[in-house]
């Protein structure tokens, strides 16, 4: 039994994603090879090769990766399915992207977001938002899943010496192509790898009242997150928005502020370790989850808050 | 061209799923049941690409129980043409959805496919890709701009930094992204109009597709419920408890 994880990765490093999908697929049971799809990426097969309980990083270097197009990935996985009894991504977007065009050429069903592995073919998924836990046992020959981070703990990024192999590219179909990207810059940690994360919602009012989530972020060392309302109301970008169909977090400490916790937003970071709520509204749903609530205008709290600190 | 775009009836997203007790799934008995957000804002997609000139007919599809025949209906009433809806009252998995869907492509001949990125139920993001796969052609997932260009499609993605920009040949599938449109309301005139429009009904069995599930659900659960917590009073007493009793910070 040996699993084939799909490196993260932006061609220069290696993300942080990768191992705990590394972790979820030692837990089926058997070895664990990485691939790495990139364009200049030997890098990232190092950094891989480099990965505690890793013994064979596969490198496929070609621009037709350099942008890791589903059209173009896929069959080069596929291509690779043979060796292998189980494929595994992280539940990323590039992950969600990717792997059900491979499970589907490959006639499997893909097991997403896989909380918890109970054996080599069953697997604990969350539905309905996180309501609910689903225990599937898979029927397929070959396992296809997307592992959620927050469930398994990254693999240690060093002590691990894997060989590093060419792979030969796969036939290219030719029907997509990478026009650009705009990617945040931010010095902050990132969303998924944060110990503390600070997020705002509705409440914030503007983007420029955001602002004051951003500052005690810094003083906090943490993250910005935001649910869904503040993103559509544009007072910051999608890739902050935390929740069943966003992002999903389990910092050490969750900060969220005039955000009223809605399921969807729940599903997202009720993972967290501590949860602390600031809202005005002592009737907000988010206040059932929180271990310390604070009843009181964000615009009074946050910045006391950013102060005392 | 034609759109085809493919609905599911499902828990509404305003209510809290509940499992049942013997914990064989989530009881759905008297719970109320709504169009898929995500494939609302499929629906207006398309429509919007029709109201632009730049496609002429709208199939809305769905796979599931009788029931999902108000769902479509829904889809008329907002704009789409005709709908098809292969009546089944088992669980399909999203593998068989993309493979039901890959059989009424192959009939119909649309252009595009305009799915949502996940259904709020299983939660799986799985069936456009998978469809995509199936049919060999391109994919726009978690879109947030669609534009029809010369020969294809120009699709803005929300990804994990950004936003990304693909363009595809046509034919292509696109999934939506929340950002993407904000749906329209069906009017009670249109409601009363698409009660005429042409609905067929299917079955698994006319397409000739094995639907028959992957994966054996063994069991369905709670998660783990978090202890109460308290509420503090000030700001000093919130980073108090932070660093003595939670030691978080
Ligand atoms: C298909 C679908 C997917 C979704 N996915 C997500 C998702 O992934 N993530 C997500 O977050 N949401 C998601 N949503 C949206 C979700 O249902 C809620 O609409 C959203 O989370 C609400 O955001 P909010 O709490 O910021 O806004 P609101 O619900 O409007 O809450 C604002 C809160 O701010 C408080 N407030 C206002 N002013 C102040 C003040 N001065 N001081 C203190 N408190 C104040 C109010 O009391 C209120 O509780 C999704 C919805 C759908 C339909
Ligand atoms: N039973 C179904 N009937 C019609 N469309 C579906 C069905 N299941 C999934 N879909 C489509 O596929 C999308 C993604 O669903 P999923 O892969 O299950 O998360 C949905 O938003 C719908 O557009």
């Amino acid at each position: 039994m040996t699993a084939l994880v799909l490196a993260e990765h932006d061609n220069k490093e290696l993300k942080p994603a990768t191992l705990n999908a590394v972790t979820a697929a030692s837990q089926l049971g058997g070895g664990v090879h990485v691939l790495v799809a990139g364009s200049g990426a030997r890098a990232v097969a190092d950094a891989a090769a480099r990965i505690d309980g890793v013994s064979v990083v596969l490198l496929a270097d070609d621009p037709s990766y350099e942008n890791r197009l589903a059209e173009n990935v896929a069959p080069l996985i596929v291509s690779l399915a043979g060796d292998y009894d189980a494929i595994v991504a992280p539940t990323t977007t590039s992950g969600k992207n990717i792997l059900p065009r491979v499970a589907a050429q490959l006639d499997v069903a893909q097991i997403s977001d896989v909380m918890k592995v109970e054996s080599a073919d069953t697997f604990v998924r969350p539905i309905y938002a996180g309501n609910a836990l689903a225990t599937v046992q898979s029927t397929d020959s070959k396992k296809v899943m997307t592992v959620r981070g927050t469930g398994f703990p990254a693999a240690s990024a060093t002590g691990g010496s894997a060989e590093i192999r060419s792979v030969a590219t796969a036939a290219n179909p030719g029907n997509s192509r990478f026009v650009g990207a705009e990617l945040a810059k931010s010095d902050r940690p990132e969303l998924t790898a944060a110990k503390i994360i600070v997020s705002g919602g509705r409440g914030m009012g503007s983007s420029q009242a955001f602002s004051i989530i951003e500052s005690l972020a810094d003083k906090l060392g943490a993250a910005v997150g935001a649910s869904r309302a503040a993103v559509d109301a544009g007072f910051i970008s999608n890739d902050h928005q935390v929740g069943q169909t966003g992002k999903i977090v389990a910092p050490q400490l969750y900060i969220a502020v005039g955000i009223s916790g809605a399921i969807q937003h729940l599903a997202g970071m009720k993972d967290s370790k501590v949860i602390v709520a600031i809202n005005k509204d002592e009737e907000a749903p988010i206040f059932q989850i929180a271990d310390y609530g604070l009843v009181a205008d964000l615009f009074q709290a946050v910045p006391e808050l950013e102060k005392a600190l | 061209m034609k759109i085809l775009v493919p609905v599911k009836r499902v828990i509404d997203y305003n209510v809290k799923a509940r499992v049942k007790a013997d914990k064989t799934g989530v009881d759905l008995a008297n719970v109320k049941m709504s169009m898929n957000p995500f494939d609302e804002i499929a629906v207006e997609e398309a429509i919007r690409k029709k109201e632009a000139g730049q496609a002429e007919e709208i199939i809305a599809v769905s796979i599931g129980p009788a029931q999902a025949q108000e769902t479509l209906r829904t889809a008329l009433a907002m704009g789409a043409d005709r709908a098809i809806l292969i009546q089944t009252d088992d669980i399909v998995e999203p593998l068989a959805v993309a493979k039901l869907l890959k059989a009424v492509v192959d009939a119909e001949q649309p252009r595009l496919v305009i799915l949502g990125k996940q259904a709020i139920d299983d939660d799986s993001n799985q069936t456009g890709q998978m469809l995509a796969a199936l049919l060999g052609w391109p994919q726009g997932t978690f879109a947030s701009i669609v534009k029809v260009t010369d020969g294809g499609i120009e699709v803005t993605r929300e990804i994990d930094g950004g936003l990304e920009t693909v363009a595809l040949t046509l034919p292509a599938i696109v999934t939506t992204d929340l950002r993407l449109n904000e749906p329209r309301y069906a009017s009670l005139p249109n409601i009363m109009k698409a009660k005429k429009k042409q609905l067929d009904v299917k079955t698994a069995a006319d397409y000739g597709v094995d639907i028959s599930p992957r994966l054996k659900t063994l069991k369905v659960e709670e998660p783990p419920k978090r202890a109460g917590g308290i509420k503090v009073k000030t700001v000093a007493e919130l980073i108090e408890k932070l660093k003595t009793e939670a030691g978080v910070i």
